[in-house]
């Protein structure tokens, strides 16, 4: 099996700003985004030779893409992973290149989430599986099963009151809005409190509020080239280290022994990430990370599927403050899905907008500049229970 | 001076031959795709057609049968014919008299000085019980008037009016069809009394004789009513405009000022018309035409004649009852998707309002608006382009006998405009043995009906423009 390993490059991104964006249609997002990474790559829209179109129930096809950019009939892909449809389009477009096929691409994720009442279907949405019934648990049960498993787990072996578990989580809340609240493409800019994480309104147990990522409209893009080419367009591209993705096959509701402590599609998409980057320490050399904070639970049971906290540990961390922007370990340096937004498509590559000007020292609000990181790392996990699609990529600078 | 400037009409195009409902003569029927908005938007566009559509200060729609409850279709319309986003809007509804309602408020509103021009629209669809004699009387069209205070054509000299508290014609919120109670309590204690005060009460206030009118334009139930009123109060058969009843049908909210349209458009310089509407009670006007009727009149627009003279008659009555929802239609498979009211809002500027976008940079015209051209890819270089009363012609186009609709085949075209741009449309009242490439065509607002179950789950109706062969050359 081969690898990704250096064989990619980024030399060009852009970000919409996240947020409730009524008039703002696919087309708008898809111009906006994309004109800002041709601009920062500093190419012609012309210049892209394929591309790549992450999009859950915003288009149903490449020619969304297309269509707003006015291509000439170059080959355009619509990609669709759940939470990791971004980070699969980006994948995706690098495997694109990687393939010797094309020099020069373009991922593009988008969704327009708040175009549909209620942000996304309840169920999943026809007409995407209509040939089988499958009577879904509501999207935060599929995250909350296992932040209900991992309490116990505290409350068995420490003795943890539910309180001292909602404290804990609720350090994660207060990081990523202080975070957001530097972000200026930010959904949500408002800093809180422990005391209102606890006092805000439960909405599935064990997330009251604040546990609980925003649904937002928004669009990121990414152009990918080789290495080689990007040397001639600028210093301070970004390389893909690694690209791992990890489906389940049902394991959590089929097999007894599973104890909902851990998502194993994270898991296993870490460690194939960590093989192929040549990584065997990810606590010391990952040096910033965009981790799928969808709840908050989500984001404390990946510090361990990651492996940047031991087994169990991932508690301990945080009552330290590891993650947090004066961290040892910053994790959602732009306020991550919770106050960044979650447009599902566009999270993975809004992440890697995150990575790619951090690792640039090029961070639109210098408070928030992790100083000189090495390695950059971004995951989603989306789905259901048992079913979840996880994806992990790894960013670093050229040597 | 304040009075009319302008007028319009929109009689829809197929008639039902009233023998297969045991009546006689036709009544206009609305398609399957048309309603209350549609034909006030398509009366308008009639009334202003030329007409600098900035210069328009407001509109007011007149209908009792709007399809909400609680919603606007006065925006819908305002929309539909291209008014400016801070025109004022408001809808007059639960009587027939709330055509002649705002169209006194309009003149009022001119008087005063809060508006310069206001477009008043009355359109119904008024739903009767199959078999009945409502259904044998009634009738679907639209009427448009455009009020102002410069080149002023006809003059509002004198109103009155009179109330009258009776259950005689009614349908409450629950009511599918109209009611009514007997024809004679109706007719003896409703509308004669009232019409005969409204009018009586017009001419004794301003000292006018049966004699000084050239014609008495009143809104009549059936065909013979209108006359009576009028020779009870002195007038001669000649001066009565006919009420269209066998023609058109009793179109409602819309009668009165139809009527009062077909009786302009055969009006000359110094004539007194008498306008009087029932609902209610009764309004009663006196009208002086002035010499700027003859640049009204030779304006390029349908008006009653060109409605009235294009027509396709039907003798289909289940046909009539499906597209008035009245049967049971199948139900229509379509994709299972959902709305959107978000999308549905950002898109209203191409969906209702017909633009496209022009290239500052390269001129090219296209369909809906972009932000990157087509032609030349300069980005966020577009104005805005109004396709309204553009004429094309049919590029290619298909009928689909699978995919079901209240009315088939779907049909479908691409069709390039004069001055450039191409738009795909579905297309209504086609003729299937004349369509071809190269015909010529015009965009009509119309209900979108294909797959209105999905929309419909939300309750909300939609809109968009078909292409229709040119109502002028059905004339032919």
């Amino acid at each position: 099996m081969g690898s990704i390993k250096d064989k990619v490059a980024i030399v060009g991104m852009g970000c919409t700003k996240f947020g409730e964006l009524w008039d703002k249609s696919i087309e708008d997002l898809v111009v906006d985004a994309c004109y800002e990474a041709f601009e920062d790559a500093g190419i012609e829209p012309k210049d892209i030779q394929a591309a790549w179109y992450g999009s859950r129930e915003s288009g149903l096809t490449g020619a969304h893409l297309s269509r707003a950019l006015k291509t000439e009939y170059i080959p355009v892909t619509r990609v669709e992973n759940f939470c990791c449809g971004g980070q699969d389009t980006l994948r995706n477009a690098c495997y694109g290149v990687a393939s010797g096929v094309y020099d020069i691409v373009l991922a593009c994720g988008i969704e327009k989430t708040k175009d549909h009442n209620g942000g996304f279907g309840f169920f999943i949405q026809e007409p995407l599986d209509r040939s089988i019934t499958e009577w879904d648990i509501p999207p935060a049960s599929q995250f909350g099963q296992y932040g209900t498993r991992y309490f116990y787990h505290y409350r068995d072996y420490y003795k943890w009151s539910f309180e001292d578990y909602k404290r804990m989580l609720a350090l994660i809340d207060v990081k990523n809005h202080d975070n957001g609240f530097l972000t200026t493409r930010a959904h949500l800019h408002r800093k809180i409190t422990v005391e209102d994480v606890l006092k805000s309104p439960l909405i599935v147990w064990p997330y009251t509020l604040y546990d609980c990522c925003g649904m937002s409209d928004g669009c990121a893009a990414a152009i990918v080239t080789t290495p080689e080419i990007a040397k001639t367009m600028r210093k301070d591209y970004i390389l893909v280290k690694a690209q791992a993705l990890a489906a389940g096959a049902a394991q959590a509701t089929l097999q007894a022994e599973f104890n909902f402590l851990y998502f194993p599609e994270n898991a296993a998409a870490a460690k194939a990430a960590y093989e192929e980057a040549e990584i065997t320490n990810p606590r010391e050399e990952i040096s910033i990370a965009e981790l799928h904070d969808c709840f908050s639970t989500t984001e404390l049971i990946s510090y361990e599927d990651l492996q940047f906290s031991p087994r169990g540990k991932a508690p301990e961390d945080v009552l330290a403050g590891r993650f947090t922007l004066q961290g040892e370990q910053p994790v959602n340096t732009d306020g991550g899905l919770k106050c960044f937004g979650h447009p599902l498509s566009a999270s993975g590559l809004r992440m890697t907008y995150e990575i790619y000007k951090q690792l640039q020292g090029k961070v639109d609000n210098p408070a928030r500049q992790v100083k000189s990181p090495k390695l950059g790392l971004i995951s989603n996990i989306g789905g259901n229970v048992g079913i979840h699609i996880a994806a992990v990529t790894i960013f670093g600078l050229p040597e | 001076m304040v009075g009319i400037t302008s007028y319009g009409a929109y009689v829809p195009l197929f008639r039902l031959d009233k023998k297969v409902i045991g009546g006689r003569g036709e009544k206009a029927i609305a398609n399957f795709d048309e309603d209350n908005v549609t034909m006030a938007a398509a009366a308008v566009n009639d009334c202003l057609n030329g007409i600098d559509r900035k210069t328009v200060d407001g509109l007011y729609l007149a209908t009792t049968t709007s399809p909400y409850k609680e919603h606007l279709g006065a925006t819908t319309t305002a929309m539909a014919t291209d008014l400016k986003q801070n025109a004022y809007t408001a809808e007059f509804a639960n009587s027939l008299r709330a055509s002649t309602a705002a169209f006194k408020a309009a003149i009022d509103g001119v008087k005063a000085g809060s508006v310069k021009n206001m477009v008043v629209a009355a359109a119904d669809c008024r739903p009767a019980t199959p078999g009945s004699a409502l259904e044998r009387n009634f009738g679907d069209g639209a009427a448009a008037i455009l009020i102002g205070d410069e080149n002023v054509a006809v003059t509002l000299e004198g109103s009155y009016s009179v109330y009258n508290e009776i259950y005689d014609v009614w349908r409450n919120e629950n009511d599918t069809f109209v009611r009514f109670w007997e024809d004679r309590f109706a007719i003896e204690q409703g509308y004669l009394p009232s019409m005969y005060e409204a009018v009586s009460g017009l001419m004794k206030k301003f000292d006018y004789k049966p004699a000084d009118f050239a014609k008495v334009v009143f809104y009549s139930p059936d065909a013979r009513r209108g006359a009576q009123v009028a020779k009870s109060l002195g007038f001669e058969a000649a001066q009565v405009q006919d009420p269209l009843i066998n023609v058109m049908g009793n179109t409602g909210t819309a009668s009165a000022l139809m009527l009062l349209v077909a009786a302009l458009e055969e009006a000359k310089a110094g004539d007194l018309i008498l306008l009087a509407n029932y609902g209610n009670g009764a309004d009663a006007f006196a009208l002086k035409v002035t010499e700027q009727i003859e640049e009204v009149k030779n304006g390029n627009r349908l008006g009653m004649k060109g409605h009235l003279a294009s027509k396709k008659i039907t003798t289909d009555y289940l046909k009539y009852l499906r597209w008035r929802r009245i049967v049971p239609i199948d139900r229509i498979a379509g994709p299972n998707v959902s709305y959107s009211a978000v999308a549905a809002k950002r898109d209203y500027v191409k969906d209702i309002s017909i633009h496209g976008s022009r290239c500052t940079t390269c001129g090219y015209v296209q369909y809906p608006p972009q932000r990157v051209c087509t032609k030349c890819h300069a980005k966020d270089q577009m104005e805005p382009y109004s396709f309204l009363g553009k004429k094309g012609k049919i590029v290619t186009y298909n009928m689909d006998y699978i995919t079901p609709s209240i009315e088939g085949p779907v049909v479908t075209t691409e069709v390039d405009f004069e001055g450039g741009g191409r738009m795909q449309t579905y297309m209504t009242e086609a003729d299937l043995d004349k369509i071809t490439i190269d015909l010529a065509v015009e965009m009509t607002f119309r209900r979108y009906p294909l797959w209105e179950t999905i929309t419909l789950r939300e309750g909300v109706y939609t809109y968009l423009w078909k292409s229709t062969p040119l109502r002028t050359d059905i004339m032919k």
